[in-house]
């Protein structure tokens, strides 16, 4: 029961570090779409 | 050497309804000769639409290469030069073959594909036989297990229970068991969602409900997806050596893994040949799911559908069942379309297969969710379903005192 829980809260800590790690590593859509001359900020 | 031949068997059979589908179009229908155009200026003629609705193949080259001449265009001075020796058609036949010059400010390989052929195509495949064969296959499988339930009824431990465990997985393979699975619960549930929205959600809870739903959908299945795969990865190696066919198999086959009549209890290692199905279905489904997944979470960065298409042309695979070769130029949307369909196939098959491995890992066969659960199993349910493991693991519980360093 342990391993199953300790799985699903891995579950969710892998996801939300997925999210900003994707990111916050350039791989956004606004990043990987946009031409040159776009300014994202 | 049995194992890549049932891979390949097994890609095959599962690449079958994709080629069905991409030579199901145009690319299937039979030639035709070039009617004469002369009475239409060149333009495409009445012949050329009943054609393509009677589902021939219609050569566009006329259509292609008629994108106006700017070479010959009058001066700009001139009556018509400012037209630059295009029209509007010109420039929508160009747009439609992909020989316009595109500037977008947008970037990446789709930005300057502004007309694609294969969107309806595809759009009506996901709104129609996709979601109705892939809904069918999920509630096919379950009416069967209701149907099994009926039937044969909970498979209870035979002999009496002893009152001993066993250990049967380690906490480690728990949580990758766990990880796995519960990522692919999410997976499923919020691809579903993703996938049948519009048809069944959207006419029950409305658009702005199913908005919100969407996009937590969204969300979820695509973060957790790395879950998935880490999942994955784990799985495959903690269990693959247990997992290898061998002559085994075969007695549990022979009688039917011992689940049609009670009391019959065929020997089998640490996974009988039931598991390793699963297990194989897991690591080649799930990899291909994964696969595809990837290619659609980085939109146009990892295409793999032309060249996989090319080797399987060059294996000469869809003419060995009457097919034409696969398309191998594909436009960057083409090419997440496949993958989407892909995705979507394979995971209406490899969900039909855990819904099976829920049921039998749960209400379907008593002892049989402690080995997940607690980890422990009762002897008796070991005995009966995995013998020749227990047996090994007495021979080592036997042996291991002999080699014991005893504490000082």
């Amino acid at each position: 029961m342990k391993a199953m829980l300790t799985a699903f809260v891995m579950i969710a800590v892998i996801s939300v570090a997925a999210d900003y790690g994707l990111d916050y590593a350039g791989f956004s859509a606004a990043e990987r779409q946009s031409g040159d001359a776009v300014r994202l900020e | 050497m049995l194992r890549v031949l049932l891979s390949l068997v097994l890609m095959f059979t599962l690449f079958l309804p994709l080629t069905g589908l991409s030579t199901s179009g145009p690319a299937q229908a039979q030639e035709t000769e070039a009617p004469d155009r002369s009475a239409t200026g060149g333009a495409q003629t009445l012949e050329d639409i009943l054609a393509r609705q009677r589902g021939e193949t219609v050569d566009n080259s006329f259509r292609a290469n008629n994108v106006g001449d700017p070479d010959s265009a009058a001066g700009i001075a001139n009556q018509l030069g400012t037209l630059g020796g295009a029209s509007d058609p010109d420039l929508w036949r160009a747009l439609r073959f992909g020989k316009a010059n595109i500037t977008a400010s947008n970037d990446g390989p789709a930005s300057t594909v502004l007309v694609q052929d294969s969107g309806m195509w595809w759009l009506e495949f996901r709104q129609g036989p996709l979601i109705t064969y892939g809904g069918y296959l999920l509630l096919g499988m379950i009416g069967l297990l209701v149907v099994f339930f009926l039937i044969r009824g909970r498979i209870r431990i035979d002999g009496e229970k002893t009152g001993r465990t066993i250990e049967r997985f380690k906490a480690f393979e728990r949580f990758s068991h766990w990880l796995l699975a519960g990522s692919f619960l999410l997976l499923g549930i919020t691809g579903l969602i993703t996938l049948m929205g519009r048809k069944f959600l959207i006419p029950t809870f409305g658009h702005e409900a199913y908005s919100n739903l969407a996009v937590a959908s969204k969300w979820v299945h695509n973060n957790v997806s790395w879950a998935f795969i880490v999942g994955l990865v784990f799985v495959f190696f903690l269990w693959v050596a247990h997992n290898i066919p061998n002559k085994t198999d075969l007695k549990w086959i022979a009688q039917g893994g011992g689940i049609f009549a009670k009391g019959k209890h065929p020997p089998a290692k640490k996974f009988n040949f039931g598991q390793k199905i699963i297990f194989w279905s897991v690591i080649v489904l799930g990899g291909s799911i994964a696969a595809s997944g990837l290619s659609l979470l980085f939109p146009f960065e990892l295409p793999m559908f032309a060249a996989t298409f090319e080797k399987l042309n060059a294996l000469g695979l869809p003419g060995l069942i009457g097919l034409d070769p696969l398309p191998t130029a594909l436009a960057p949307h083409e090419e997440m379309q496949y993958a989407q369909l892909w995705h979507a196939i394979v995971s209406f098959v490899l969900m039909a297969i855990i819904i099976a491995h829920i049921y039998i890992g749960s209400i379907g066969m008593e002892g049989a969710y402690d080995a997940m659960g607690s980890g422990h199993v009762e002897e008796q349910w070991a005995k009966e379903h995995h013998s020749l493991w227990v047996e090994e693991v007495k021979a080592k519980e036997a042996e291991a005192p002999k080699g014991a360093t005893p504490a000082e």
